[in-house]
Formats: C-alpha cells, structure tokens, sequence
C-alpha cells in the first residue's frame, strides 16, 4: 500500500491538470478576469511568455517528477532483498556538474526571454493618439480622471477600442492619496501599484469591444474587498458620445429641487462634487453623471434607486467601515435626496 | 558501539518530584534538549491556532457573499494566521530542532551560551502571547479585539496613526520585534556552536547536512532579522514620536518600508525552508539505506542559496513600478536562486536511486515533500518571470504557491522530522498506522485546498478579500479549497492523538530504532543531560556507519 | 574512546566561543545601524522644508576625538589585564569610560541646541526624523557600553577582576571598537556627505 503513495499522488495531479486548465478556459467568459483570455497587448504578451514558462516548467515537472515515480517504485525494499546494505555511492563529479549546468542553461534562455517581454512592455513609448486617463486610488474607491478632456469620473474607465493596425492605446497615471492600492484588470494588462507619493504608468490597448472587471489587488485596509473596477471600452465613436455627455454639466430639474436643496444643504458638498452647481468637495466621488456608472460603493452594489437609498440611508449597512458618514436623514427627506441623485444622469 | 543506558537507580530516582517540581525544572532549564522540545511544542500549538484562523477564513471564502465574520474580522484572522505561521510556527519549530540536534549531531554537550538560548525561548513565548492578547484588547474577543489587521507584511503607509488608529498595529509591531530579538540571540548561539564546539575529529566536512543547513540560515539570520528589527523601530518611531520615515504626506517613502521588509522576508522564507531540506538530508539516507548522494555540493548548493537570497527581496515588489532594470536585475537573482534549490532534488532522488526504500512515516512524508516541493519551485520560477508576474502577484497564484513551499515543503519535512526524532527525543515509537493516516489525510486534503488553489489565481481573484462577487467564476474552485480544510484538521488531531499515545504507550526505541549514522543515535533515547557518556571516534561523516561496518568505512571514499 | 578538550580538530579554545559570540553580535548590530544608514541616505535632501542641515549641524571634534581615543584605552586596558596587571586595567577602562561619557555629553549638548534652539525634533521632517534615531541607536549603543565598561570598573575596584576574565574585557572591547567603527560611519553619512 505504502509504495503506491507516490505514484497515486501524480496520477492525481495528472488527471487534474488538465481539467484545471480545460474548465478554465471554459470559465473564461467576459465576466471572468482570466489571465488566459486576454484583449489588450500587455495581457496578451504576458499569456504568450506564459505558455512559455508552463512549457518549460512543464517539461521539468514531468521528467523530475517521473524519475522520482521510477525510483521510488524500482528500489522499494522488497521482502526478497538479499542482507546487507546496497552499494554505497558517495557522488559523481561529472553527473553533478550535468544537473548543476543544464538547470543553469535554462534559467539563462527564461531570463532572456524575460528580459525582452519586461523592456517590451514597460518602455513602450506614448504614441501620439493615445488617450490619457489618471486614476486615482482611494480607500475604498477609485477617482478617474481624463485631464485632456475635463472629466471626472468614479470607479469605471471607458476606453475606445484599439484597432490593431493603427493603435490607439491609453496611458494610465497611477496615483494614491492615502495607502497603497493596485490597479488589475487580469485581461488588459499586468497588475501595476498604485503608491501614495508616487507616480506610476502603465498602458492598455484593449482591442475587442466590451465590459472588464478588475479590482484592487493591494490590502488597503477594511473594504479591500470591495475596491472593484470596470473598463469600458467603446467603438470610437460611441466613445466621443460618451466623452460629450460626461462633459456636460449637472442637469437641473424642477422635478427634483427639493433633493437639490437638501443636497445642497447637507454635508454632502464638502465631500462630492457636482459640475455647474456650488458642491466641488474632493474627498468622495465626482457626482456629475452619477447615473451613468453601473455600481455604486465601487461595486458594493447595483446602481439601482433602491441600492442608492439604501446606501445614501447607511454606506456602512452595504459597505462596513466605508468612509461615508450615514447622513441620518429621515425617510421624506432620503426620497427627495433620492429621486435629486436619479437626475444625475 | 560505547553507549551505556544511565543507570537505572539514582538518589533522584528515588525520590518521587511532585509535578509542580517537574514543572519547575523545565521552567528553569538551560539545556537545548528541553529548549528544543519546548520550541517545538509551543511551535505546534501555535500552528494549531493558526490553522483554526485559516479554517475560518476558508469557510468565509467558501461562497461568494458569506458572512460567516465581519470583513475587519477577516482582515485580523489573515494577518494574525500569517505572522503567528511565519514567527510563532515555522521559526519555533526550525530553531527548536536545531537547538535539540545541533549539539548532539556534532557532539557538544550543549549550545554555546545555554542561558541565552533560555532567554530566547522565553522572549518568543512572551512575544507570541502578547499577539496573541491583542485578540481580548480593544473592543474585546467578539469584536475580535485589536488583535492587528494589516497583513503580515504591515505595508506602509496602512500602518501609520492615520490608517490604523488604535494599538492593532502596535501589538503586531512589539510582538514581532520581542521575537525578532530572541531569534538573533538563537542565531548567535547556533553559529557559536557549530564553529567552535565540535566534538574530536568532527570537522566542519564531517558535520550532518542538518547541521550545515542551521549553520547557514542562522548566518543569514544575523544579516536579515536586523533590518527588520529597524523598519520596526522606525515604524514605533512614527507611531508614536511622530516620525516621518513612512509617512508620505511629509515626504517620506511607502516602498522603503517594502524594501526594508522584503530584504528581511524574503531570505526569511530560506531560513524557515532550507532547514527543511536537511530534515530531509537526513531521512532519505537513511530509509533507502545510502550515503547522501553529493554532500559537498549539497553543502554548497547550501550555503550559495544562504547567499544569492540575500540580493533577491525585491522580486516580491515588481508591480511598484521599481523600473524595468531594478524589475530585470531581480527577475534574474531569483532565477538563478533556482539552480542550487533545484539541483538537491537530483541529490536526494540519486540518494534513493540504488537504494532499498522503507516506507516508514518518515519516509512517507519525505516522499510527498519530494512531489510538492518541486511544484512549489515550479511556481516558484514561473513567478520569477517578472511579466508574469505582474499578473499574478497579490493574487491566489501566490498564496499557493508559497504554501506549497511552506506547508508542501518545510511542514511535510518537519512532521517527518518529528517521527524520526521523537524516539531519540522520548524513548518511544510514534505509531506507523496512526502515522500513515496522518500523511495520507494530509496529502489529500493540503492538495485539494492548494493545488486548486493555483485557479483561482489564474482567474484573476486577488488575496486577503474578505468576499468576492459572485459574477467571477471563482465560487467552484473555492468551494473545493475550503472543502480540503476538514482533512487537514483530522490529519492535525490524529498527529496529535499519535504523540499523546506514544508519550504513555509507544514502543520503547532504544538508542537507535532507525540503523542510522550520525552521532545523536550514539547515545540513549532520551539522552542523558550532559548528551554522550562517550563520544564515538569521529573520521568520517557517518560515525556510526563506520562502527557497524569496520570493513568498510566512510573515510576512504570521502 | 573518550575525548579529550586541548586535542582534537575542532577543539578551539573556550575563548573562541565568546569571540564567535560577539562577532554575530557585532554582525547583527551592524545590519541594524547599515538600514539606518540607508534611510539616511535616502532621505538626504529630500526633507520638505527645514531645518536642514547644513544650516544647524557642526562636527562634533572633541566628541569624536574622544571617542576613537577611548578605543585605544579600552585596547590597553584589555591588554593590562591580559598582562595580570588588574589595577593598571581597571584605570585604562576607567578613562575609556570617561572618554564615552564626554562623547555622549557631547550629544546631548549638541541634541539640545537643536531642539531648542534649531527647533529640529524627530517630527519636524525628513532630516530630523533620520538623524534623530540615527544618532541615538548610535549613543545607546555607548551607553550600552559604558554600562559595561562601569562593570568592568567595580570588578577591578573590588578586586573581583582576575586574569582569567582577560577574555571577556577583551570582548567588551571588541564591543566597544565596534561602537567606534559604527560612528566613523555616522560621522561621514550624516556629518559630511549628509551635508
């Protein structure tokens, strides 16, 4: 039974591996931020270096791993065994300098590999199109900003796609104005930190059109957990469209002026902004196009009119130790407030 | 073979000790075999608490959305089951084997500065329960305390007054120093020892794998713990004096106190795994019946691993944007780190090749070590790619990985390690059948977590998130991890059944129940206080080996 | 075949075992102080407004002087004893004691000016938050030291000290030449290339 332990447990491994791989692949919808199923060139660079190095370390897993089978098996004692002790070999010169050179062969080829896909990713230059976006890490949130165009947005980059022939990719800043954050979307690029006192760049170019999800990958502190992003990316100009209407100031309707009063009225100004009116804090998200975006809490939960006044009535009953204050409005004035965010479009 | 059994009767025999007497004893002992042994046993108790933490947060993983604890719960359960795995199980139970078998394995009668290794065993205990109040300060036990919550690594500058008002941080920061001090002290004594008392004719050629593998990571103790002894200070600094070493609002550096930990961790995760590997050194000889396979280059590959881990730390920062010659410059160091790790499976696998292989539980373990250690450097060289890298790193990938290394590697090695000791250490036999469950338990439940583990890496789930949203594919796989966990809590009670029924009703060993070769089997099980009543000729490095086969000795060959 | 202490390879005397000793200590310390350092070095220019310290530090000469002085004492000192000459030894330590004490009045002079006069604390920026612990691991480790030292001092008085602690005040000075060797480091990081 005993000399059977080693060779089920590969067996195991065998047999798993692939249905590993196959059921990841299979799980890689869109809404699956799978390594293995990139859109943008540095994720793609990154599954190609990948199937690399799993060959590689495949192959060594393999013999290494067969050879210890073998052993165990062929030289298990035996009841048969004559007395005495086997043959004692004290080492071989030439074998050890074989298992010392080749494993350093290898380690030479993966490192120069690795060293063209690190220069190659890391120095690519900003072409002339590209679209610049800075984004902000807060706890629990993230800030983007598109300086070139004058928008302010929250927790949702949207991108246009990136033609491969003619690329137009876009260029993150990373910035953090409290702890260390990270910003990863496994399918568009590498995971790149996002430092307080520091400035980080990374770029995507995200060629197949729709919705990644990522989130922070750096502990934050309490709501690390719910720190989620999502990449939008646009035809082009569906993405122009996008850009005009989050350029457009706060719209201002009748309907709601008494959410507006309140809004106003309350501490919430000190903390958000809304463009063309009087609230221009800077400590929690730009409130401008509010409704335009699909979560709230940065994924916390659905933007939805019941999500919004629940998180408006008490942030930390959805998100825990989230940094808005509950506001302890009664339930007349939360409608009003309500039905001002809806406007927000 | 000179050994004689200490004699039966004695005037203190005679006299019946009370246990408070007993207890006594060991409170006051200077001598590295109860030192070790009460390393060892405080080690595993804190790796029983550890592991329930875990068992906690598996079961909150289990599915998307649990709430089985609070997210800041979680948040303390991972970074209380991280520091107490790395600094209150791993450091114990490595320093508490060396302690014990350093001396008798070279033929010392103890450690160089007995009182000092006292010393550091108490200031480790103290300093694991003082991290370990943190969970009844504060707000109390329910509210889990202030017991701390900012990862085992403390990344700045979450730990700042700012982020982390409250005295969480200040528990995790004393605790770690007090201990960080007591290990330097244990690193002093081990490279006292084994440089300057050796038994006769036992030169450093001769010494035990094990022995050079202490030898090596207490050197490199000597060189790590200490800056992070200094990021701690400057850490208490800012914390209380107002300091500004991390604080970058004023200008200070969060990717210093990276630098400054990693230097420390990274080496630190070689102190806690090479000691593993001369568990195993020491095994595989003697269950396949062969002299190791190559000692000098194994003692090479040893003490070159002690030195090129020194210059790779940085390899756990290359998502903080260091730059792409810093990102090569490190990719390559932890490459090259690979080889002399690597070349001792082809060691240990020519050990066995010729051999006669018994598969007794040490064994057993050994074997499985064998499997699970070469995927944890597999993985371990796929991270090195830095691109890759920058996918996986902070992601499930890694937590894999390194608790394949840890629990695969070193923890497989030290429960081996436990059942061919314990004899020497006791007198008597742990049980093979209960031993065979505890390996087969334990194989199958770690790979069910940890190997299925690697997926959700892939997937792109990133660490310590307390919940995860149930749109990402990943509920399935950590379903399966977390199914893993009940395996390894009965491998874990029936470990500790076998030792509480050995202790009483296992088979006596006598002195030397393995045929083994090196010099702690000379002497009775358990040893006399002062070790060896007479010390073997030494002029070879397997004594005992010459002993039993005078035609045909080691010395020649060597 | 029993062994025996003087005749075998590795048999090194006992006193190797407190030399061994106090090289890991001094190893330890030293990559204590070296991350310091390097924090020093770091943070050098970096501060966001002063005090600098160009502005307010001056080297400490007679602190200095007295300190690698003291080195010397401590070395004759150890010899002394080593000679059998124990009052002789106990007088050369003496002076080396005296000589830290100097050293560390020095420092907290110097300390004083800042605080009060310069307006530097730890809190004030970069540059005090380096120099001030930098700077004081370094005179803790003196007191440390003088700690010893005054030991060694009552044990010659009394006449408890004998020849065979030779040994150990030579370690006390090894530890003390160390102290020595650190502030060479600190002198020129923090008082020449610092500024």
């Amino acid at each position: 039974m005993t000399s059977v332990t080693p060779r089920r447990a590969v067996w195991a491994f065998a047999l798993a591996l692939p249905t590993a791989l196959a059921s990841i692949a299979a799980a890689a919808e869109r809404t699956t931020p799978s390594i293995f199923d990139p859109v943008s060139t540095p994720a793609f660079a990154i599954r190609e270096l990948s199937y690399r190095v799993f060959g590689i370390t495949g192959f060594i897993f393999v013999v290494v791993a067969g050879l210890a089978v073998y052993t165990l098996i062929r030289f298990r004692s035996r009841a048969g065994d004559e007395r005495g002790e086997p043959p004692q070999i004290y080492g071989s010169t030439q074998i050890e300098i074989a298992w010392t050179v080749v494993p350093l062969i290898i380690v030479v080829v993966l490192f120069l590999v690795t060293a063209r896909y690190i220069y190659g990713i890391e120095r690519r230059a900003m072409p002339a199109g590209a679209l610049e976006v800075t984004v902000v890490g807060h706890q629990w949130w993230w800030e983007v900003r598109y300086p070139g165009l004058g928008i302010v947005t929250a927790n949702e980059i949207h991108v246009p796609v990136s033609d491969p022939a003619g690329a137009t990719p876009t260029f993150l800043t990373l910035e953090s104005v409290d702890v260390v954050h990270s910003f990863w979307v496994p399918q568009l690029a590498g995971k790149m930190d996002v430092v307080p006192n520091k400035t980080n760049r990374m770029w995507i170019d995200p060629r197949t059109l729709g919705t990644y999800v990522g989130q922070c990958a750096e502990y934050c502190g309490t709501q690390h957990a719910w720190m989620l992003l999502l990449v939008v990316v646009h035809p082009r100009d569906e993405f122009e469209r996008w850009v005009a209407a989050q350029r457009t100031p706060a719209r201002d309707e009748v309907a709601a002026r008494a959410g507006y009063q309140l809004f106003h009225s309350l501490a919430c100004i000190n903390c958000h902004t809304v463009r063309g009116t009087p609230a221009n804090g800077v400590f929690g998200p730009d409130l401008t196009h509010l409704m335009s975006r699909r979560t709230i809490g940065a994924g916390a939960a659905s933007n939805t009119p019941e999500a919004l006044r629940a998180w408006v009535d008490d942030p930390a009953a959805i998100k825990p130790g989230a940094l808005m204050p509950t506001m302890k409005l009664s339930s007349d004035e939360l409608n009003h407030l309500t039905a001002y965010l809806l406007t927000l479009r | 073979m000179s050994v004689h059994a200490p004699p039966l009767v004695t005037a203190e025999a005679m006299t019946r000790h009370t246990w408070l007497e007993h207890a006594h004893e060991w409170v006051v002992t200077v001598d590295h075999k109860r030192l070790g042994i009460m390393y060892i046993v405080s080690g595993l108790v804190f790796f029983v608490i550890a592991g329930l933490e875990a068992s906690l947060m598996r079961l909150q993983l289990a599915w998307p959305g649990l709430h089985i604890v609070p997210p800041e719960t979680f948040n303390r359960l991972f970074t209380m089951h991280g520091t107490s795995m790395v600094f209150l199980v791993g450091i114990p139970i490595v320093f508490g084997f060396g302690n014990y078998l350093v001396p008798l394995m070279i033929g010392a009668r103890d450690l160089a500065f007995p009182r000092l290794n006292a010393f550091g065993f108490w200031i480790f205990l103290f300093a694991g329960l003082l991290l370990h109040f943190s969970f009844i300060g504060g707000e109390g036990l329910y509210g889990s305390g202030s017991a701390p919550a900012v990862g085992w690594f403390a990344y700045a500058p979450l730990t700042s007054r700012t982020f982390t008002p409250g005295n969480a941080t200040d528990y995790w920061n004393l605790a770690i120093f007090l201990a960080g001090v007591g290990t330097i002290g244990t690193a002093i004594n081990i490279v006292a020892t084994t440089l300057t008392m050796r038994g006769p004719g036992m030169t450093l050629g001769r010494m035990p794998i094990f022995v050079w593998t202490m030898l090596t990571v207490s050197a490199m103790t000597l060189f790590i713990l200490p800056p992070l002894s200094a990021a701690q200070i400057m850490l208490i600094l800012d914390r209380f004096l107002g300091a500004h070493f991390f604080d970058t609002q004023a200008g200070g550096s969060a990717v210093m106190w990276q630098h400054f930990f990693w230097f420390f961790g990274h080496p630190e995760v070689y102190v806690l795994m090479v000691p593993g590997f001369g568990f195993v050194s020491e095994i595989i000889p003697v269950f396949s019946r062969k002299v190791i396979f190559g000692y000098a280059t194994l003692v090479a590959a040893t003490v070159s691993i002690g030195g090129v881990a020194l210059g790779t730390w940085a390899h756990h920062m290359f998502a903080v944007g260091m730059g792409s010659t810093l990102n090569t410059f490190f990719a390559m160091s932890t490459m090259l780190i690979a080889v002399p790790t690597g070349m001792k499976i082809f060691n240990w696998l020519a050990t066995m090749y010729g051999g006669r292989i018994r598969f007794q539980t040490p064994m057993l373990f050994c074997c499985a070590f064998l499997f699970q250690f070469l995927c944890a450097g597999l993985t371990g060289i796929m991270l090195s790619v830095a691109p890759f890298d920058w996918q996986l790193t902070d992601s499930y990938f890694v937590v894999a990985h390194f608790h394949f290394v840890l629990i695969g590697g070193l923890f497989f090695a030290a429960f081996g390690a436990i059942y061919y000791w314990f004899p020497k250490a006791t007198g008597r036999m742990l049980s093979e059948r209960l031993g065979r469950w505890h390996c087969w338990l334990f194989v199958i439940g770690f790979n069910l977590t940890f190997l299925t583990m690697h997926v959700q890496g892939l997937l792109g789930m990133p660490r310590r998130i307390y919940t995860y949203p149930a749109d990402r594919g990943w509920e399935m796989w950590n379903l399966v991890t977390t199914l893993g966990v009940p395996l390894q809590i009965a491998a874990t009670l029936v470990f500790v059944v076998n030792i509480l029924v050995s202790l009483r009703r296992g088979k006596p060993a006598g002195a030397d129940p393995w045929d083994a070769w090196t010099l702690e089997w000379a002497t009775t099980s358990p040893p006399p206080s002062y070790n060896f009543e007479t010390l073997p000729v030494v002029t070879s490095r397997r004594p005992l080996w010459d002993l039993k086969h005078p035609d045909d000795p080691d010395g020649p060959h060597e | 075949m029993s062994a025996h202490a003087a005749t075998h390879a590795g048999a090194v005397g006992h006193a190797w075992r407190g030399r061994a000793g106090m090289i890991g200590l001094i190893i330890a310390e030293g990559s204590l102080f070296a991350v310091f350092v390097v924090a020093y070095l770091y943070y050098t220019g970096k501060s966001l407004h002063g005090p600098f310290p160009k502005d307010v530090l001056h080297i400490p000469l007679v602190g200095t002087i007295c300190l690698f002085a003291s080195s010397a004492t401590v070395a004759f000192g150890a010899r002394a004893l080593a000679r059998g000459d124990i009052r002789r030894s106990g007088g050369w330590l003496m002076v080396t004691a005296v000589l830290g004490a100097i050293f560390l009045a020095g420092t907290a002079r110097e300390w004083h000016q800042l605080i009060y006069r310069d307006g530097l604390t730890i809190g004030t920026n970069l540059f005090g938050s380096t120099f001030y612990p930098l700077v004081g691991l370094h005179a803790s480790h003196v007191i440390v030291g003088l700690v010893m030292l005054g030991l060694c001092c009552v044990f010659a008085a009394t006449g408890a000290l004998r020849v065979a602690h030779a040994e150990r005040v030579e370690m006390v000075s090894w530890y003390w030449h160390f102290v020595d060797g650190v502030w060479v480091v600190v002198l020129t990081v923090v008082y020449v290339i610092g500024r």
